[in-house]
């Protein structure tokens, strides 16, 4: 049912909901912060294989649960509530996704199964330096040599690339331009000619690398130079998927928030009771619920196909990354000095916010493509 | 007798309206006929003007109507507040007035905000005081639809000056036909002048227009304000009015042009997001990427509002009650208007300091920009509505009360209604 979630759902989303709150609590997600990799393995195939949330959007045939985005935004939601650490999104959304819209059935058949059962890990290398999630700007190279495909080029903020075991590529046919002559490839971590370097990140919860291509071999995946029109939709779905974890992070700072309200006193009262908290509060609560709708309607239309999607990616993820931003700066104010100190848990959600609303475009680069593309549709209706 | 069915409702009026429905009929006397067999207000109680029915049953009975293009009782404006209001607190004699509320006979306003009581109703000082078989009411009222030709009003006034404020209030019907009632339109900033003040000198109201029991106002008027929310919500089918042809329909439409015309402004001051994009594209403004930053904001808050209605409309369907998302319509509107007037402004450049015809769209755009305030006051202002969502959903404690326990006479007031 449309704008609805069914009993199943409903249900589907408690099990998940249970399992992120008592395998995930914020001590945990505090030591990953800080832990080398950024994520505990033994947590990571528990995910995988008790929950199987690693292939929801996966057919069964290729090793998934053959449910579609509506249920996979219900997991990042609830993930996103915990600020789950692992390379679920890179690996389980972003990867899958370029698999499922991007790679032959048979190229399918043979890496699906490892992702969904979480035995090897992959990222997607797509921006570049700069940071720019548009295919068309993709500046990386891949040219055929004797039958063989060598990619040079350097990827950037490729997320989680520092643990990954397989890495996808996008690269371009030299001379092309824009969205032609994008091809996608696949390569392993130990592929002579890569190199990967972890970068710093801001969110610790959200680890980022660089990734050096020199004449680097690499299996092309699906048809060469027409990975544009796939990667698009990746990135749509991804794009509806973050903000689903954007929503669910927004609303547990929205709960933090009001629960200290409701027992923090100066001046003799609660501060929940006067108006400059409650105001916030309330303007907090509808950025969230707003972005929830947009989150959940571009998910439903994302599992039916719909061409709507594209303008429905753009404007859930515009308003979930400001509504978490928004949330997160409130929420620290709320909390006020104690907000600031790394033992306050708003700190996890505030740098997970910084980064969310920054990764695959900011809200203001998908309002401008938004109305870019309105623009577009109504130039050619007219024409 | 058996209970009515679907089936049953629908013949019965099928057979009725066969029998009686006339479009060569003047309107009121259409209305009399409709009125007094009860079809027209189904859901009433059949001792009242109405038979009974569930507002399932009642929506039969009403699409039968519409489907032969049978017009309905008098549902424009505040009469519809006076009638619900009526209905569920009035007296036998005062529900006497209910007949000329729907054949139309009559207009009615709502005299309940003042200069110094907006969004403090309650803290009204109009007075009303008892003198022998009537009460005599001094005071003066605010933002008065409709009282430039109304025959009657709801009026809230102050009875007890030594009780809190909630509990000295008390709910009357006032004859607006009489000495002492000054009606003066009230012009907006945007040069329409949909309201009116109203100054009550010496005003005299019979005892038996006394809606409730004396001193149980504030309880009548939650009524009142209860269904004017719902007026909001039907203002927007209003558009859907019967067409066809028959000297009813002529006097319908009168009617109607006559009850919107304080509202013809209402779409402007929603911010006229629909226009948006055209005017970018034709104007060739769509180009400027800060201009497309403002209409994205705009067109993006207009999109999740109508998934969040829909979301609602939804959770309501499958049974379940909606969660926080029934509850930020209002606010979310004024959000809405804002962003589309800075659109528009965007949109229009050094054009937006110009209004009439020598503005965009003939004064449109310029109507837009200086209607959006009423938004975030009318009906509740933004700040209220932020309390209501923050007490109500998110459980946050109300301002303890300075004003709610101690007598009237002894609150802080503005200094220009001392009494």
């Amino acid at each position: 049912m449309q704008f609805a979630f069914t009993d199943e759902q409903h249900q589907y989303r408690e099990a998940v909901s249970r399992f992120c709150r008592e395998r995930s609590p914020p001590s945990l997600v505090r030591s990953q912060m800080s832990s080398e990799t950024g994520f505990d393995r033994e947590l990571w195939e528990q995910l995988c294989t008790n929950l199987g949330l690693s292939g929801i959007q996966v057919p069964e045939a290729m090793g998934g649960q053959g449910f579609g985005a509506v249920e996979l935004g219900i997991a990042m939601e609830e993930m996103g509530r915990v600020n789950f650490c692992g390379p679920y999104f890179a690996s389980s959304v972003l990867s899958t996704g370029a698999l499922l819209n991007g790679a032959t059935e048979a190229q399918q058949r043979e890496y699906l199964p490892q992702l969904c059962s979480g035995t090897r890990i992959a990222a997607l290398a797509l921006a570049e330096p700069g940071g720019n999630w548009d295919p068309a700007v993709i500046r990386a190279t891949a040219v055929q040599n004797n039958g063989h495909w060598q990619i040079d080029g350097c990827k950037s903020y490729v997320l989680d690339g520092h643990i990954a075991d397989l890495f996808i590529v996008a690269a371009r046919r030299p001379g092309s331009e824009g969205l032609d002559g994008i091809s996608l490839f696949l390569l392993p971590a130990d592929t002579p000619g890569l190199s990967v370097t972890a970068l710093e990140s801001l969110d610790g919860t959200r680890r980022l690398a660089r990734v050096q291509l020199r004449g680097t071999q690499a299996n092309l995946l699906g048809v060469s130079d027409e990975a544009a029109s796939g990667l698009a939709r990746t990135l749509d779905e991804a794009s509806v998927a973050l903000a689903a974890e954007m929503v669910g992070g927004a609303q547990a700072l929205l709960d933090s928030a009001v629960a200290y309200a409701k027992t923090r006193v100066q001046f003799g009262r609660v501060i929940g009771s006067f108006q400059a908290i409650k105001h916030k509060c309330a303007d907090m609560l509808l950025d969230i619920e707003f972005a929830r709708s947009a989150a959940y309607r571009a998910a439903e239309l994302a599992a039916c196909d719909s061409d709507e999607l594209r303008d429905a990616a753009s404007v859930a993820k515009a308003l979930a990354s400001d509504a978490f931003m928004h949330a997160a700066t409130e929420t620290l104010q709320i909390h006020g000095g104690i907000g600031f100190t790394w033992d306050n848990d708003t700190q996890i959600y505030y740098k997970r916010a910084r980064s969310s609303s920054v990764l695959l475009g900011t809200a203001t680069e998908h309002r401008d493509r938004y109305v870019l593309q309105l623009a577009a549709r109504r130039a050619g209706e007219a024409g | 007798m058996s209970h009515p069915s679907e089936d049953s409702v629908r013949q019965e009026i099928r057979a009725w309206l066969t029998e009686n429905w006339d479009p060569q009929l003047p309107l009121i006397q259409w209305r009399k006929r409709l009125i007094a067999s009860g079809w027209g207000c189904p859901a009433w109680p059949a001792d009242c003007y109405g038979r009974g029915l569930s507002p399932g049953l009642a929506a039969v009975a009403e699409e039968e109507m519409r489907r032969i293009g049978a017009v309905g009782v008098a549902q424009f404006g505040v009469r519809l507040l006076a009638a619900a209001t009526l209905l569920e607190h009035g007296t036998d004699a005062q529900k006497n007035l209910l007949p000329r509320i729907l054949t139309g006979e009559d207009t009615w306003c709502q005299l309940f905000s003042e200069p110094s009581s907006g969004s403090d109703l309650a803290g009204l000082s109009t007075r009303a005081v008892a003198d022998g078989e009537s009460w005599i009411v001094n005071g003066q009222k605010v933002w008065t639809t409709s009282a430039q030709h109304a025959d009657y009003a709801m009026l809230l006034a102050r009875t007890d000056w030594d009780l809190p404020k909630h509990q000295g209030l008390s709910y009357f019907v006032l004859n607006m036909r009489q000495p002492g009632v000054v009606v003066r339109p009230l012009r907006q900033m945007n040069g329409h002048a949909s309201f009116n003040e109203v100054f009550l000198t010496d005003v005299r109201v019979s005892s038996d227009m006394l809606v409730g029991k004396h001193g149980e106002g504030w309880k009548v008027a939650l009524t009142t304000l209860a269904h004017e929310r719902r007026l909001a919500e039907t203002m927007r089918n209003w558009g859907r009015m019967e067409h066809g042809q028959g000297r009813i329909y002529d006097d319908l439409q009168a009617e109607h042009a006559i009850a919107m015309e304080p509202y013809k402004w209402y779409p402007q001051r929603a911010g006229r997001v629909d226009l948006l994009m055209n005017r970018a594209v034709d104007s060739g403004r769509v180009r400027d990427p800060l201009v497309r930053q403002e209409i994205a904001k705009a067109l993006m808050l207009e999109r999740a509002s109508e998934w969040t209605a829909q979301r609602a409309r939804a959770a309501r369907a499958l049974g379940q009650s909606p969660g926080p998302e029934g509850s930020l319509g209002k606010l979310a509107a004024s959000h809405i208007a804002r962003a589309a007037a800075l659109a528009h402004s965007a949109i229009g450049g050094a054009d937006s300091m110009l209004s009439g015809h020598d503005a965009p769209e003939n004064g449109l755009i310029a109507e837009i920009l200086i209607s959006v305030p009423a938004c975030s006051i009318a009906g509740g202002t933004d700040e209220i509505q932020r309390n209501i969502i923050a007490e109500r959903v998110l459980g946050l404690p109300r301002e303890p009360g300075g004003d709610a326990k101690i007598p009237y006479r002894e609150i802080r007031r503005n200094t220009f209604d001392k009494q």
